[in-house]
C-alpha cells in the first residue's frame, strides 16, 4: 500500500459558522482545494441543520462540479427522534457513501457501503473487520490510537479492501456530551441557547487556571485547543499503511493548508521548512500529534530516525 | 434466585473478593468486577479479580443467590486481542452470569465463540437511542444494555417501548458528563486511554502542590484546580476541574457533584427499567457496604409502596452535592 499514492480529503466544518461563511468555504474547496473527497453535513448539534438545508444542496453540487467525491457525515450523538430519523433518511435519500459518526448510523446503513468517521471506536482488526461485514469501505481511525495500533489497523484493512484515513489536521474531537457547553458558558438552556456557538469560528478556548491553553469548547464537543500537525509523520504513516489523511476545516486558509500536506505527502515540500508554513497560517496556535507517538495526545513530539 | 419478582434488580460494584463478599451481605442482586489487567474500565493498582479469586468469588456470590457479571469493557488493543478473548473465556469457564462488553469486534467474537454465554452491552458502548441498541441486539443478541447517563427518564420509557432486551441505569455514584466510551480528555492530558488502559485520570498522572496559600492539583502537564489550602478539593478528574474562559475561571464542564438517581427510582421503575447500577468498584468497603444498603432499602420501599428516604447517602457524594445529571433535562 505504501508505493500508492496517499489521498488527502476534507473532513466535515465541526463548527457552526454563518450560513456565508460557510457556503464561501466550500465554494473555495470545490474550486481550488487539492482534496479528493469532501465529507459534509452536520456533526456536532442537530439545532443547526435547518439553517444549513438550502446551502448545504447548493454546496454538494457544486464539489460534484468540482470533481470531488462527496460523501454525507452524520450526527455524532442521536438521542431524539427526530435525530434519528435524519440519520435514517440520510442513509436512504444520498446515492453516495454516508459517514456514521455513531452506531445508530452504523445499524441505518449496514448492508450498503459506507464511511466510518473518527467518532465511532474502532481500535483493533476485530472492530474492522466486523464492520467491513456490514458494509464499511473507509474508516477514519480514533485520534487517540498510536501509530503500533494505526499499522495492525491499516494493515488488516488492506486484506479487507477498505480504505484508512486518519485526523491530521485541525482541532482534536476528544469528548460529546448531552450538555451544551457553549450554552452553558453563557448561563443558558440547551434547548434555548441562541446558537451563541456561532461567535466562536473555531471553537471557544479553555485555559487551566495557570493560563496553560488546554481545550476549546464547540456546543456539545470538547476538542484539544492545539491544532494537530502531522506533517513530519506524513512518511511513517506512509510506511504504515495509511491510506488518507483528513484535514477538519477551521477559519485560516484551509486551501493554503491542504496544498501544504499535499506537497509533503508528495515529497515535494521540505518537512521543516513545511512545520514553519503551516505555523504561520495557523497564527501560531499551539500543535500536537502527541496520540500518534503514545504520549499525551496535546504533546507534540518529532519521530526519532530509525 | 434474586431479586424477586417485579422488584428492581440491584447491582453493585466489587473491587476485591472482600468488597463482593460485602455487597453479597448488604443485599446486592448482582455483583460486577472485572479482572486486574486493562481489559476492565477501573483498571487500578491493587483493585479487580485473579483468575483464582474470580472463580471463588462467583462460587460464593452463587450460594447466596447473588449474580456475578464479569466487566471486559475497554477497547482492546490492535494487535494484542487475544487478552481480551481470553478473559472472556476465563469468565465464562468461572461461572460468570455475563459478561458486558462494549468493542464490536469482542462482541462479534463472544457471539461466535461462547454461544451460550449472555451478553450485556457495556456502558462504554454509549448506545443512547432504540437504533443502536436495537443494532446490538439484533446483531450479537446482546440481553441488556446499560444505558449511558445522558439520558433522561422520560427518554428511557419511550427507549422501552421500542427495544428487544433489559436496561441497566446508573443510580449513584461517579458521573460522567461526557457520552461514555467516546471520551479522550484524560488520554489528551495524560496519554493512558480511559478506553486502552482502563482508567480516566489516573493517580499516577496526578500530583498535589502547595503554592504559598493555596493547593494546586494537576493532571498531566496540565492544572486542574487550585483551591485555599484547607478548602475541601475534590479529586482531580479532568471533567470535574475548574478552568478559565476569556479570564473568568468556573467548573466549565461540570460541578463536582455525584449522582444520586435515589428519587428517581419510581420513575426509572415505570419507564420500563430492569436494573440499578451502582459506579465504584475503586471505593472502600465501607463505602460499598453504605450505598448498597442505603439502596436495598429504597427498592425495598418502592416494592412496598412506602416513600423513598432522600439524602440518606449525602456523607458519601463528591462535596456533599449530588445531582440528578442527565436523567432531569434542566440538567442539559
Amino acid at each position: 500500500m505504501s508505493t500508492n499514492q496517499m489521498k488527502l480529503v476534507l473532513g466535515p466544518v465541526l463548527f457552526n459558522w454563518p450560513n456565508d461563511i460557510w457556503s464561501d468555504f466550500y465554494a473555495r474547496v470545490a474550486d481550488e482545494m487539492p482534496v479528493e473527497r469532501v465529507y459534509i453535513g452536520e456533526v456536532v448539534c442537530s439545532k443547526r441543520e435547518p439553517f444549513r438545508e438550502q446551502a448545504m444542496g447548493d454546496a454538494v453540487e457544486r464539489l460534484q462540479r468540482g470533481g470531488k467525491e462527496v460523501v454525507v457525515s452524520s450526527l455524532a450523538l442521536v438521542t431524539l427522534p427526530r435525530e434519528r430519523h435524519k440519520v435514517f433518511a440520510t442513509a436512504q435519500d444520498w446515492p453516495g457513501l454516508v459517514e456514521a459518526n455513531d452506531v445508530t448510523a452504523v445499524a441505518a446503513l449496514a448492508g450498503r457501503p459506507f464511511a466510518v468517521g473518527p467518532l465511532v471506536n474502532v481500535y483493533n482488526e476485530g472492530t474492522l473487520k466486523a464492520l467491513a461485514g456490514f458494509g464499511a469501505k473507509t474508516v477514519c481511525l480514533p485520534p487517540e490510537l498510536p501509530l503500533t495500533s494505526i499499522a495492525v489497523i491499516a494493515t488488516a484493512a488492506a486484506g479487507l479492501g477498505v480504505e484508512t484515513e486518519l485526523f491530521a489536521f485541525g482541532r482534536v474531537p476528544l469528548a460529546v456530551s448531552a450538555r451544551c457547553y457553549h450554552a452553558r458558558i453563557h448561563g443558558l438552556h440547551k434547548d434555548s441557547c441562541q446558537f451563541v456557538c456561532a461567535q466562536d469560528l473555531d471553537g471557544l478556548n479553555v485555559d487551566t487556571l495557570d493560563g496553560e491553553k488546554f481545550l476549546s469548547v464547540n456546543g456539545i464537543q470538547t476538542m484539544s485547543q492545539t491544532y494537530a500537525d502531522f506533517l513530519a509523520d506524513i512518511p511513517a504513516l506512509k510506511a504504515a499503511g495509511v491510506d488518507a489523511l483528513r484535514l477538519s476545516p477551521h477559519s485560516c486558509d484551509m486551501v493554503a493548508v491542504a496544498k501544504l500536506y499535499r506537497a509533503v505527502m508528495d515529497g515535494a515540500h521540505d518537512g521543516a521548512e513545511a512545520a514553519e508554513a503551516l505555523k504561520a497560517l495557523i497564527g501560531n496556535a499551539p500543535i500536537s500529534n502527541g496520540f500518534l507517538h503514545a504520549v499525551p495526545g496535546a504533546r507534540f513530539q518529532l519521530r526519532t530516525q530509525a | 434466585m434474586r431479586p424477586a419478582k417485579g422488584s428492581l434488580e440491584l447491582v453493585c460494584p466489587a473491587g476485591t473478593p472482600a468488597a463482593l463478599d460485602a455487597a453479597v451481605a448488604a443485599g446486592a442482586d448482582t455483583v460486577y468486577c472485572g479482572f486486574n489487567d486493562e481489559t476492565n474500565a477501573r483498571n487500578f493498582p491493587g483493585l479487580n479479580f485473579s483468575r483464582v479469586e474470580l472463580g471463588e468469588s462467583i462460587a460464593r456470590a452463587h450460594a447466596r443467590g447473588c449474580n456475578v457479571l464479569v466487566a471486559i469493557n475497554t477497547f482492546p488493543r490492535a494487535g494484542n486481542v487475544g487478552l481480551w478473548h481470553s478473559a472472556i473465556a476465563d469468565a465464562e469457564a468461572a461461572g460468570a452470569d455475563a459478561v458486558i462488553l462494549a468493542d464490536i469486534g469482542l462482541l462479534a467474537h463472544a457471539r461466535e465463540k461462547h454461544p451460550d454465554l449472555r451478553l450485556h452491552l457495556s456502558v462504554q458502548a454509549a448506545a443512547a437511542n432504540p437504533d443502536a441498541i436495537q443494532f446490538y441486539v439484533k446483531q450479537f443478541d446482546v440481553e441488556r444494555v446499560v444505558l449511558p447517563r445522558v439520558v433522561t427518564v422520560e427518554e428511557i420509557a419511550a427507549i422501552h417501548r421500542e427495544i428487544a432486551c433489559e436496561t441497566e441505569v446508573f443510580v449513584f455514584g461517579g458521573l460522567c458528563v461526557m457520552a461514555e466510551g467516546r471520551c479522550l480528555l484524560s488520554s489528551y492530558a495524560t496519554g493512558k486511554s480511559p478506553n486502552m488502559h482502563g482508567a480516566c485520570s489516573p493517580a499516577g498522572a496526578i500530583s498535589y502542590t502547595e503554592e504559598g496559600p493555596n493547593f494546586v492539583s494537576r493532571l498531566g502537564d496540565f492544572t486542574i484546580n487550585r483551591v485555599k489550602k484547607g478548602e475541601p478539593a475534590a479529586y482531580p478528574t479532568l471533567c470535574k476541574g475548574r478552568f478559565m474562559i476569556d479570564g473568568k475561571a468556573s467548573h466549565v464542564f461540570e460541578d463536582p457533584a455525584s449522582l444520586d438517581a435515589s428519587q428517581l427510582l419510581p420513575g426509572l421503575k415505570a419507564a420500563g427499567v430492569k436494573a440499578l447500577k451502582i459506579e465504584g468498584r475503586q471505593r472502600s468497603r465501607a463505602y460499598a457496604d453504605a450505598v448498597v444498603k442505603a439502596f436495598r432499602a429504597a427498592v425495598d420501599s418502592l416494592d412496598r409502596g412506602l416513600e423513598i428516604r432522600a439524602g440518606a447517602l449525602a456523607a458519601l457524594t463528591e462535596g456533599g452535592a449530588t445531582t440528578g445529571g442527565a436523567y432531569r433535562k434542566t440538567w442539559r
